[in-house]
């Protein structure tokens, strides 16, 4: 399989840059700034300094004794990204995004926010860099997700509610973008999963790439081989292409992304973008997508908001065509009995987000053997969801 | 090969007046009275009617067209049905109609059959504010195959190199975005468009429309007098929005339009 994308920004048919003419030319200044930096020394090095004293990096490679021994199956290992600092994977491309934006000296940066994750770690990275800082939210979100959005303003940063359409992240991400086309000059645009135009889905994805990095290596000194299967949930796909790429060469490492089946596919009420989506362009990029026969996109479902969203990153679509990678869902309930299953067999509360990848471990680890080994992306930690969780369990905090 | 929309610029040139292009979503409130006002605002002086094609996600769009899509889908409308409108009007006006689209409802229609049929319906040229040259392979032949020019848009962020790429592939006329913004922002700076303006002209030959903030009369007029088309849109649709639950609502916005007409004819050097 050769690299991808292209220089057009294309992962196969997927991919692209749909743009307002304004944002073209802020989109192919970052493309050359990135493509500088990728290169350029001094930024690695800065980037590395905080990935490794401000997240806390290398995150752990955790063997997840009881949990293999209660599903009786393949030896589960869990990449701990919920013990970064602000406590999920986010932070890694909210970091690398902060730093570019101050090269290109761009005193203000903005961003979207489904479940408030990818918000706090950029209002993080802006306070730590002096940057100014707005965030768009759904007021659903918002709603939803009360504590992070306080976090958010804790931290110095503006939180702006959007009221149209959906009032979640798809809607967040269009008012951020014309936000950003308004601003163009001073604002850099810290997008937060490997979604929109070209370069974000490459540079994202490469910010995220240390997770899988991090992994193969410690796979390999724990277990001297490297895993059989590799999991993680997908909403826009992030913490997904950033646990597989790094084993996108290694033909024998099977990877399974996990969507949001929230009530289940046949319901309508989801987010399953292959099992009931088709390609289409969405705020940027060309992609799979939850669309009517005529091109409207579709509200989604899930308890998870940071996987609530309509299109999938286009790099996963190019390796679900591929075969490189396949994909699968499962609902809210059965996310909601991983989060139970994880935080009693392993003292780990995972995000509602995360607990997807989990649910679907508890179907996978039995079928294999014992000694194959499974790796599943812990992609951030369940504190946010506590709140949400009593609720639907009608206990009042 | 030349289009409707070239032949309408020239007669323009030759009476010594600018277009006015006027916008609507289709559908809103609904296509019976889009059809009307269509009708109506062509009787007021417009030039070219803009169609908006109404999509769930509009990133371009401000609040005032978003809610306009938004009351479009409502009223049942989709591009099947648009295109169904248009076939109805050409027994009324031969007005041209440019459809201005978010890319996906083309890409969900196929850009083939979509090109076809639109053109047969009687569409003289598709605007995509989502949608660069740089994306627009698929859609070329098709196009052209139909006769169809594809309309791209410049912006005051447009680098030198961008203007020409994207102005040499513009058929009909280019579209300028007067501003940085979204649509419906406020217009402020006039000499930087009309600089704008005159560097396109200098790489291109077919006709600079300008939109986006233009929304008295008084504006009409001062961007009359640099470009060769006005575009104006979120400043008719809130007029629609106004009064869409009045029996006068399209008679009102007609006069809406013959004064911005009046004003970029009054604007108008005078012929000796």
């Amino acid at each position: 399989m050769s690299s991808v994308p292209n220089k057009q920004g294309r992962f196969g048919a997927y991919g692209g840059r749909y743009v307002p003419e304004t944002l073209m030319p802020a989109l192919l200044e970052l493309e050359q700034e990135y493509a500088r930096v990728k290169k350029d020394r001094g930024f690695q090095s800065e980037l590395a300094y905080y990935l490794k004293h401000y997240v806390g990096r290398p995150t752990a490679l955790y063997f997840a004794q009881r949990l293999t021994k209660r599903l009786g199956g393949a030896k589960i290992y869990l990449k701990r990204e919920d013990l970064c600092h602000t406590g999920a994977h986010k932070i890694n491309n909210a970091i690398g995004q902060g730093l570019l934006a101050r090269r290109m000296k761009k005193p203000r940066i903005i961003a979207e926010t489904g479940a408030g994750q990818h918000g706090v770690a950029t209002a993080t990275v802006a306070a730590m860099f002096g940057l100014q800082c707005e965030v768009y939210m759904g007021t659903d979100d918002m709603r939803r997700q009360a504590l992070n959005v306080f976090r958010m303003r804790l931290l110095g940063s503006t939180v702006t509610g959007v009221d149209a359409g959906s009032r979640t992240l798809k809607d967040a991400i269009s008012e951020a973008m014309r936000d950003w086309t308004t601003n163009i000059r001073t604002t850099h645009y810290i997008l937060g999963s490997v979604l929109g135009a070209h370069p974000y889905p490459m540079m994202i994805r490469d910010f995220q790439s240390i997770i899988g990095r991090e992994a193969r290596r410690q796979i390999l000194a724990a277990e001297g081989r490297l895993p059989d299967c590799l999991i993680a949930c997908v909403g826009g796909g992030s913490n997904a292409i950033g646990l597989f790429h790094a084993f996108i060469r290694d033909k024998k490492v099977k990877m399974i992304g996990v969507e949001a089946g929230g009530l289940g596919v046949a319901s309508g009420k989801h987010a399953a973008r292959f099992s009931g989506g088709k390609p289409g362009v969405l705020q940027g990029t060309m992609t799979y997508l939850l669309q009517g026969d005529d091109g409207q996109v579709n509200l989604t479902h899930s308890v998870s908001a940071g996987l609530d969203y309509a299109a999938i990153g286009p790099e996963h679509s190019y390796l679900r065509d591929q075969g490189r990678a396949e994909y699968t869902s499962v609902t809210d309930d059965e996310a909601m009995a991983a989060f139970d299953l994880l935080a009693r067999e392993e003292g780990i509360m995972p995000a509602l987000e995360s607990a997807h990848a989990i649910a679907h471990t508890m179907k996978v680890a039995p079928t294999m053997k014992k000694s194959q080994l499974l790796v599943v992306n812990l992609s951030g930690r369940g504190d946010k969801d506590v709140q949400q969780i009593a609720n639907m369990r009608g206990i009042t905090l | 090969m030349t289009s409707k929309l070239d032949r309408t610029f020239a007669q323009l040139r030759q009476r010594g007046e600018k277009a006015l292009i006027a916008y609507v979503m289709a559908g809103d409130p609904s296509l019976k009275e889009t059809e009307q006002l269509v009708v109506a605002l062509e009787q007021a002086g417009a030039d070219i009617i803009e169609l908006g094609v109404p999509f769930s996600d509009p990133i371009a769009d401000g609040p005032v067209i978003q809610q306009a899509a938004e009351r479009a889908l409502r009223s049942g409308t989709s591009l099947r049905t648009i295109i169904s409108m248009v076939t109805r009007l050409r027994a009324r006006t031969q007005i041209p109609l440019v459809l201005m689209a978010y890319y996906n409802s083309i890409h969900a229609f196929g850009p083939e059959r979509f090109c076809q049929e639109a053109a047969q319906a009687g569409i003289d040229g598709l605007i995509f504010p989502d949608m660069p040259p740089d994306e627009a392979g698929p859609l070329k032949g098709p196009a052209a195959a139909a006769g169809l020019p594809l309309i791209f848009l410049l912006a005051p962020t447009s680098t030198a190199e961008r203007r020409t790429f994207v102005a040499r592939q513009s058929q009909g006329f280019v579209y300028y975005v007067s501003l940085t913004g979204i649509t419906g922002a406020k217009l402020v700076n006039l000499v930087d468009v009309g600089k704008n303006v005159e560097k396109i002209k200098k790489v291109t030959h077919v006709p600079v429309a300008v939109g986006f903030g233009v929304a008295t009369p008084e504006d009409a007029a001062k961007v009359s007098a640099i470009a060769d088309g006005v575009i104006v849109g979120s400043a008719i649709v809130k007029q629609i929005a106004a009064y869409q639950q009045k029996p006068e609502m399209v008679k009102h916005v007609a006069e809406f339009v013959r004064s911005l007409k009046a004003a970029m004819s009054a604007a108008q050097p005078k012929t000796r």
